[in-house]
């Protein structure tokens, strides 16, 4: 397509998001603000994370595309379409081909590696603003590491709850430094933070990007004796018969009855095209 | 047994399919040309020309009809187009005391040298639905006067020479842009104005209108509103001066307001500005309040935490193309991180029940 630049936007302005994503990999868990454009998808569709693809992508990219861990849901489609249609770049859904993957929700099962960018869609970056709402008195507080109001929260939940009550979107200190929102990933994710991979975070209405550089330690917040407990459904895929993974629950009749499956599509298929058979999996007959 | 769905991408192209049907509407009913909505829906266009940040009244027409009459989805189109287009230069600001003016009221004084010139409006209409326009009446033509070829001073230079309202500092600084460059706050008044006229024309209306029923207190007084074209003038570098590039129609709203002073400082109104495209003067009114109530810590009048007088719950929240993707994006699967939630809330009373159960046992 040759009506817009390749990935879409303008070289002067993935040039000014390349200086927003050097500025966040040079100070980890920082959020940098950054000149976001109006993309032709709405806010709160992924424009942070469409703008900072893109400003990545280069012709010699394999781009993957999930939202909720799949390939399939309708905004990944959708996003991944953009990029194949405005760059007319290669697109895999498998994990260890991809070199760029945008995610939504979800880190991939499968460990990441060195040369490969994880891109997430943040909707609001500020690990603070529920407990804060006026972003000049939050830019303070990281500024001052003042962080003491998100442990009152924390110790809250757990005088009125017994437990830390945040399951998803659960607040990260990075580098010993800065409280960062992981986005509205399940805490079962944030342990994988640590990994080979550059994390970038794009938040495009809120005018945000921050990033977390390979190997930078991440840390969930937590106390001694309430420790980060990264849970997960109880239960083993009943497709592939995992029981390391982040699962969906789905209902399959009128009675309520469920099933539980990874939510990860990629990782599941792969390990039922290596053999592994779960509680509901078709028998090997029906398969052929 | 659940099988795996695969056909987001059949299922996006068939709703593609099925809106382009939906917009066109029983195709034996004639087809709305662009040309007709910029002529007969001319506020419509107005309104997403304002707020789209573009003054085009062909695309913003077509942008209603691509978007079926939702004015909000054609603003989003406009400003998706806009964002791509190519900045060639800035214009000189416009002079709207050259304003050739449709319309130009004054509320504070019985006459003003221009003349009061009601123009085209519904002000003093009878609100009955007028039944001939659906059985195709043509209009009836409007008597012609002549137009008025000098300029028209604002009534607010009046004020200003007896020293009864705030001056307002001139600036050749160049306001900053806010689709260029991050928002920062505190804001300068250049860019509240920027948000404002951009900023969706309920939301202004309301907060305007919460200044009015006590949530802060600026009375306001319509100074002068006027609707017209104005020239808009571009600087050639290579040709050393300023040549006309083309005229745009403009709505000014000037409001007086409420004055400040103490025993040391004599007593002076202060003011409120509105500026937007084509004839859309609820916006501009509703701009110029919120704008004066934005000011009342710089112009050290009554501090009020009513949030109009709110620059960042202002600021961050008037913008429909923002607020309406946020909002609406919860619609998008969000089912890892109610599961997540959902696991937690298990946990939490099944433990409930657990230690429930232990005391009744006891």
């Amino acid at each position: 397509m040759s009506d817009y630049n390749f990935a879409y936007l303008d070289e002067q302005t993935k040039r000014m998001i390349r200086r927003a994503i050097l500025k966040g990999i040079a100070i980890p868990g920082y959020q940098v603000p950054f000149a976001s454009r109006e993309m032709p998808m709405p806010y709160g569709w992924g424009t942070g994370g469409v703008q900072v693809t893109a400003a990545c992508l280069t012709p010699e990219d394999t781009l993957k595309v999930i939202d909720q861990g799949a390939d399939d849901t309708t905004n990944a489609v959708s996003i991944r379409k953009f990029f194949e249609k405005t760059a007319e770049i290669a697109v895999t859904e498998k994990t260890g081909d991809a070199t760029v993957i945008q995610t939504r929700h979800r880190i991939p099962e499968e460990p990441l590696g060195e040369g490969q960018i994880l891109v997430y869609q943040v909707p609001i970056p500020e690990p603070l603003r529920f407990l804060e709402p006026r972003e000049t008195e939050t830019r303070k507080m990281h500024a001052l590491e003042e962080y003491g109001l998100m442990h009152v929260k924390l110790y809250e939940d757990i005088a009125r709850h017994g437990h830390i009550a945040t399951s998803y979107a659960y607040p990260v200190k990075v580098e010993g430094r800065y409280v960062m929102d992981p986005s509205p990933i399940p805490k079962f994710d944030n342990p994988k933070m640590d990994m080979a991979a550059i994390q970038l975070f794009g938040a495009g209405r809120e005018q945000r990007i921050y990033a977390v550089p390979p190997y930078t330690k991440v840390v969930s917040l937590d106390f001694e004796d309430h420790p980060f407990d990264p849970s997960k459904a109880d239960h083993p895929c009943d497709l592939c018969g995992a029981e390391h993974t982040y699962l969906d629950e789905v209902i399959i009749d009128d009675d309520g009855g469920r099933m539980f499956v990874c939510s990860d599509t990629d990782y599941c298929a792969g390990r039922q095209a290596k053999g592994h058979r779960g509680r509901l999996s078709p028998t090997e007959e029906a398969a052929q | 047994m659940y099988v795996a769905v695969k056909g987001g991408e059949r299922a996006i192209d068939n709703a593609h399919a099925w809106l382009a049907e939906e917009r066109r509407g029983d195709p034996s009913v004639a087809e709305l040309s662009v040309a007709q909505i910029r002529e007969q829906l001319a506020l419509a266009v107005n309104r997403v020309m304002t707020e789209g940040s573009l003054y085009d009244p062909d695309l913003a027409a077509l942008a209603i009809k691509q978007a079926r009459g939702d004015l909000i989805e054609a603003i989003f189109l406009i400003r998706a187009y806009r964002t791509t287009l190519p900045r060639i230069g800035h214009s000189r600001p416009v002079e709207t005391e050259t304003m050739l003016c449709d319309r130009r009221i004054s509320a504070t004084f019985k006459d003003v040298p221009g003349g009061q010139v009601l123009g085209p409006t519904f002000d003093y209409t009878h609100r009955l639905l007028d039944f001939k326009l659906a059985a195709d009446g043509e209009a009836m033509a409007a008597q012609m006067a002549a137009p008025r070829l000098e300029s028209t001073p604002h009534v607010t230079e009046f004020l200003n020479k007896e020293g009864l309202i705030q001056t307002e500092d001139r600036s050749e600084d160049t306001p900053p842009d806010l689709t260029r460059e991050p928002m920062e706050l505190p804001a300068n008044r250049a860019l509240r104005l920027q948000a404002l006229a951009r900023g969706d024309e309920g939301f202004v209306l309301s907060m305007a209108y919460s200044t009015q029923r006590g949530y802060g207190n600026s009375h306001a007084f319509v100074g002068e509103l006027r609707i017209g074209k104005v020239a808009v003038e571009l600087d050639i570098p290579e040709l050393g001066f300023a040549i006309e590039i083309g005229e745009v129609e403009l709505t000014e709203c000037e409001t007086v307001n409420k004055f400040a002073g103490s025993k040391i400082e004599p007593p002076q109104f202060t003011r409120g500005y509105g500026l937007t495209f084509g004839q859309t003067e609820r916006k501009a009114i509703s701009m110029a309040l919120v704008d004066r109530a934005l000011r009342s810590k710089e112009l050290g009048v009554e501090m009020s935490n009513s949030p109009a007088h709110d620059e960042e719950f202002v600021l961050y929240h008037c913008d429909n193309i923002q607020a309406t993707g946020f909002l609406e994006h919860i619609k998008l699967p969000h089912y890892v991180d109610f599961q997540s939630e959902m696991e937690l809330v298990r946990k939490m009373r099944a433990e409930i029940f657990a230690a429930q159960h232990k005391e009744a046992a006891e």
